[in-house]
Parts: structure tokens; sequence; C-alpha cells
């Protein structure tokens, strides 16, 4: 399979301009601007271009929300990675940081912005740096500045450092963050299409989807459609973590079998063990099972078995894994990042965790269980911003899957896996 | 002594300034470079960037509280933030950070006597393919093992003050 945004993977220098320019970089972002801008939205919406944060919204339908005014208008690079299991935005910044500068010069221009901030989360200070050098390289060569690339096109592009909030990942709880204040959530509409960064036309885009724009422009929608799936198209980075021999990030077309990727590409379980549970988008969605893995990785394939793409990050549980402790685990994650604007996903994070923490410390009720989907089921869809789901979707999950590891705990009094994870 | 940026810093906020439409925005990254100065985000912290951004005190404490990267307090010369989320659980992080107690003799949230190490458990750090994973200031230190792990703390030890 050819790599896509992963093609400058490992090769010695490309995060210097003139290396990545040896490799074919910024043909794609010239291209563009002697394009009419609704010209390059038309490709990026004929590509099928999913959004690869987790939500999965179609980039160039989104682009083409923006109205077409003389207001300011802004593009946001969500680099605030941080859902568990996801590291791929990470790598892509940090080892071929210019592709995603390209990306962005493109974005912009097809959207009318002249100003672009990368929201990059707090901790990955050594990936900021490397994108800063990027942006700097660019300025220098005009690629970025008055006049890009010598056409009369102005972008600034400007690092704006997270400090250590999930939820910032949440896209208008990042413009609030953005603007100085606390990551709570928007109530949607107006959607920030409209009414987004500092109350004009915004887009936010995750680093992976921007990552795709140049190679979109460069060879064109139809052949970018064609690698993925009816309406998902490309390829995808998927993240595999936890129990298997090779966990790493592995880009394949969408629509590829969750089996292959965790069997053929991650080398299968360590020590050859049984698979019990797969997280397959990241820690937001749905536990899947062994009789799942035949599931294409793509947005439908994964709705069809109960759970969503997400973020691409699968996390792999071999059967030596208590599900109880991993759900508690993730639900403690939760109850940390709930910023506590909407009660039910305040009140019912913490309570989902210390049911979990009671039962797995083996002093959960018979009651518990049902509780458990009482608290899970009253979050559902009834908060500002998706954390809440995110929290009862995944403990729905491991609670129907599992039931019979649960009951077992609260039948034997103790956790029968010792109490610990690893 | 009220608090105030050094030269440096104060040019680097003026730049920070000029890339926003409004002064408020910049409180993150005044808070970050305000905490590179003093090395937490105390009182004076706070009505520093507020005065300077001219945003209340108050919505500078709401930031400055909500954020977990804001120290509010001193921290150690070696911050180690070890994450425990589920990928680096799977691969031992619960036994590592109940390791790194030990041989440090405080618990998460301490900073030890003689002010070489704070531990904090922290969060995903979107580094699950290389767990687990163990953040030391601001750099990564990844697939350790009890052994790596042990030297890593036994090298941090040795590293000379202000060597990061």
């Amino acid at each position: 399979m050819e790599r896509v945004v992963t093609r400058n993977f490992g090769e010695p220098g490309v995060h210097k301009l003139a290396v990545y320019e040896q490799r074919g970089g910024y043909k794609a972002a010239r291209k563009a601007l002697g394009m009419p801008a609704a010209d390059v939205v038309a490709e990026v919406k004929k590509a099928n271009l999913r959004g690869r944060g987790g939500a999965g919204f179609p980039a160039g339908v989104k682009w083409g929300f923006i109205p077409k005014t003389d207001a300011p208008k802004y593009l946001i690079v969500n680099a605030d990675e941080g859902e568990p299991g996801t590291f791929k935005d990470r790598a892509l910044i940090e080892k071929d940081p210019h592709q995603l500068v390209e990306g962005c010069i493109i974005a912009a221009y097809a959207i009318d912005a002249h100003r672009c901030y990368v929201y990059v989360r707090g901790e990955l200070v050594r990936a900021a740096r490397i994108l800063q050098a990027a942006i700097d390289e660019a300025a220098a060569r005009g690629y970025i500045g008055k006049r890009c690339f010598g056409r009369p096109f102005e972008l600034e592009i400007t690092i704006h450092r997270g400090a250590g909030a999930y939820i910032c990942g949440e896209e208008t709880a990042l413009l609030e963050s953005l603007e100085g204040k606390i990551g709570e959530p928007r109530l949607k509409p107006p959607f920030p299409a409209s009414v987004g960064a500092f109350g004009r036309p915004t887009i936010v885009n995750n680093v992976e989807t921007l990552a795709c724009v140049p190679h979109i422009i460069e060879r064109g929608g139809d052949w970018f459609a064609a690698l993925g799936t009816p309406g998902d198209g490309g390829t995808r980075v998927f993240g595999v973590s936890g129990h298997v021999k090779r966990p790493g990030l592995y880009e394949l077309p969408v629509g590829t079998p969750l089996r292959t990727l965790v069997f053929d590409h991650a080398g299968g379980i360590r020590g050859d063990r049984k698979v019990k549970a797969v997280i397959p988008g990241g820690s937001s969605t749905p536990v899947l099972l062994p009789e799942h893995l035949d599931a294409p990785l793509s947005v439908e394939g994964l709705k069809a078995v109960g759970s969503m793409i997400g973020s691409g990050a699968v996390i792999v549980m071999d059967e030596t894994t208590c599900t109880v402790r991993a759900m508690w685990r993730l639900a403690r994650f939760y109850r940390h990042e709930s910023c506590g604007q909407c009660t039910p996903c305040r009140v019912g994070c913490g309570w989902i965790e210390r049911i979990l923490h009671r039962i797995e410390g083996g002093l959960g009720r018979e009651s518990d269980l049902d509780l458990l989907r009482s608290v899970a089921d009253n979050m559902m869809g009834t908060t500002v911003c998706p954390l809440g789901d995110a929290c009862a979707m995944p403990t729905l999950g491991f609670l129907d899957r599992f039931r019979v590891e649960f009951e077992a705990h609260v039948q034997q009094g103790k956790c029968p896996f010792g109490g610990v994870l690893g | 002594m009220a608090f105030e940026l050094s030269p440096e810093r104060a040019e680097r906020l003026e730049a920070l300034l000029g890339r926003y439409p409004n002064k408020a925005a910049a409180c993150l990254p005044l808070l970050h470079l305000a905490q590179e100065e003093r090395g937490c985000v105390d009182a004076e912290v706070v009505a520093f960037v507020a005065a300077t951004l001219d945003v209340p005190p108050g919505r500078v404490e709401s930031v400055a509280s909500f954020y977990t990267m804001y120290d509010r307090r001193p921290v150690g010369r070696h911050h180690l933030r070890i994450c425990t989320n589920l990928s680096c659980s799977l691969m031992g992080a619960e036994h590592l950070r109940e390791q790194l107690a030990g041989e440090l003799g405080i618990r998460p949230g301490e900073t030890t006597g003689d002010g070489l190490f704070t531990l904090s458990e922290v969060e995903c750090l979107a580094s699950c393919g290389t767990a687990p994973v163990m953040q030391v200031n601001d750099d990564y230190h990844e697939n350790l093992t009890p052994e790596s792990l042990r030297k890593l703390i036994a090298d941090l030890r040795a590293a000379p003050a202000g060597g990061g």
C-alpha cells in the first residue's frame, strides 16, 4: 500500500524545507494558490475527506459553510491530541512539519483566512518547537507572509500552546481557550463556520485532515477518494497500542479490516495470547469483541458493529486484562477532564468512576450494574458537548460486552485479575 | 516584590500580543511565559497577567486553576509526569508509578524534601504507541521498563542544577 501522509516518515532531514521540497513538497500549495479558491474546496469535497479528529465530518463540506464575505476569517488547526490511545498528530507534526504547514496554506487560501492558529497541546513541547522552526523557514522563503508564493494572498501562522485540558480538543472549547478563557464548550448552533474564533467565521480542522490536503490538490480528489470506501476517502493513520507485538502507527486505506491492522501490521497479540477486547477509535468509542475483528475500519463499518472509528486509535487488550479496571481507568480520565459546565457530565462521570472503583475494589453490589446503566443513560445527549457521551458510551459498551466479568467482581467480592493492569 | 518579566521575555510578550486581535487572548501564552520566569503561577503572577492584559484577576485565576500545566506552587527541579491512562497501564505503568513512589518516598502530587523531584500522575500524553511514557519537564521518556526508569532517576539525581 502506498503511504500518503506518512510517506516522509523516516526520511532524514525532511523537517527541513529543502529536503521536503526535494520530496515534492510545496508543489501543491503553489498549484492551489493558482486556482480559484472555490475549485480548491470542490477538489477536497470530491476527495470525500472526512475529519480525522473523531467526528468524521466531511472537510470540504465544512469549508463550504464559510460565508463569502470580506469579514476576517480564521483557520484553526486542532493539534490538541489527547484522546487516550491517540498519538498520530504528534507524529505527523514532529516527523513532517512542512506537510502540515502546506496543508494550512492551502486550507487558509480555500476559506480566505489570513490568520491561522495551530492549537498545540501544551505537553507537546518538542512538536511545537519543530513546527515553529518549519513555520519560520516557510516564512523566510516567502511561502507564508504578506504575499505567499509571490501571490496576492496573505497568511500568518501562529502556534498557540494549550496548557493541559482534554476538553480543549472539542472545537468550541478550543476556541474559548484560544480566546484566553477556560475551556468550556459552546452551544451549537451557531457553528464555528459562522461564529467561531473572536466571533468570526472559523474552520477547525484536525492535523491529519490538513496533512491530507496537499496530496488531494496534487493528485486529485478522485484519486484520494478511490483509496478509501464510498463516502470515506483516502487512508488513515491508525495508532495501535496495548497488548500487541508491534505497537505503532500504520497508515492504511480506509476500510481495511480491523483484523488486518491488529494481526498483520501490529503483529498480533503479545505472547500469542488470545485477544479479549479492542477499542477501535480512541477511548470514547465502545469496545469490540474478537468476533468483531473483521469489521472494516471506516465510519460506516464500525457503526455497523455498534462502535465508531473516532480518531483511529486502536487499543488492544489480551485475555489477562480486567475489563472492569480498564473501564474504571477510563472513567477516572473523564471525571478528571469534565469541564464541569453541565451537571449530567460533571456529576455523571464522577458517579460512574466511583461505582466502577467500588466494583473493581470488591465492594460492588448487585444493583450497581443497573445503576451504572441508569447513570450512563441519563448522561447521553444531555450535555453541551460530547464529553459526557464519551464517558457513557464506553461504560455501556464494557458493561454490555463484559457483563459476566462485572458480575464476577461483585459475586467474588474482589477483582479476579488481581487488581492491577499490565 | 511584585512580579515582572525579564527584558527578554517582555520582548516575547510584545511579539505575542501582536498575534491576537485582542490582548485577553494572550492569557494562556502569557501564563506559560510567566511560569517559565517564576517557576509557578502564584498570586503575584496572576495579578501581573491581569494587569498586563487588562482583564479581571478573577478571570486569570480561573484560567490558571482550570489548566493542569500551570503549577500553583513551586515544583521540584525534575517534574515527573507519569501517564497511567489505559494504554500505558496495559504496558505496566501502574507498577512504574508504585516503583517511583517507593524510590522517591513520595506519592503523586508531592515533592521530595530536597526539592529534586515532583511526582504527578497524569492523563494520556499522546504517546500510546511507545507506552509506558513519562514526561520529565519538557521531555518524553518512552518505552519505559523498571530498569530504564531506575536508570533515568539515577541520571536525574546526578544531573547538575539547571540541566533540566
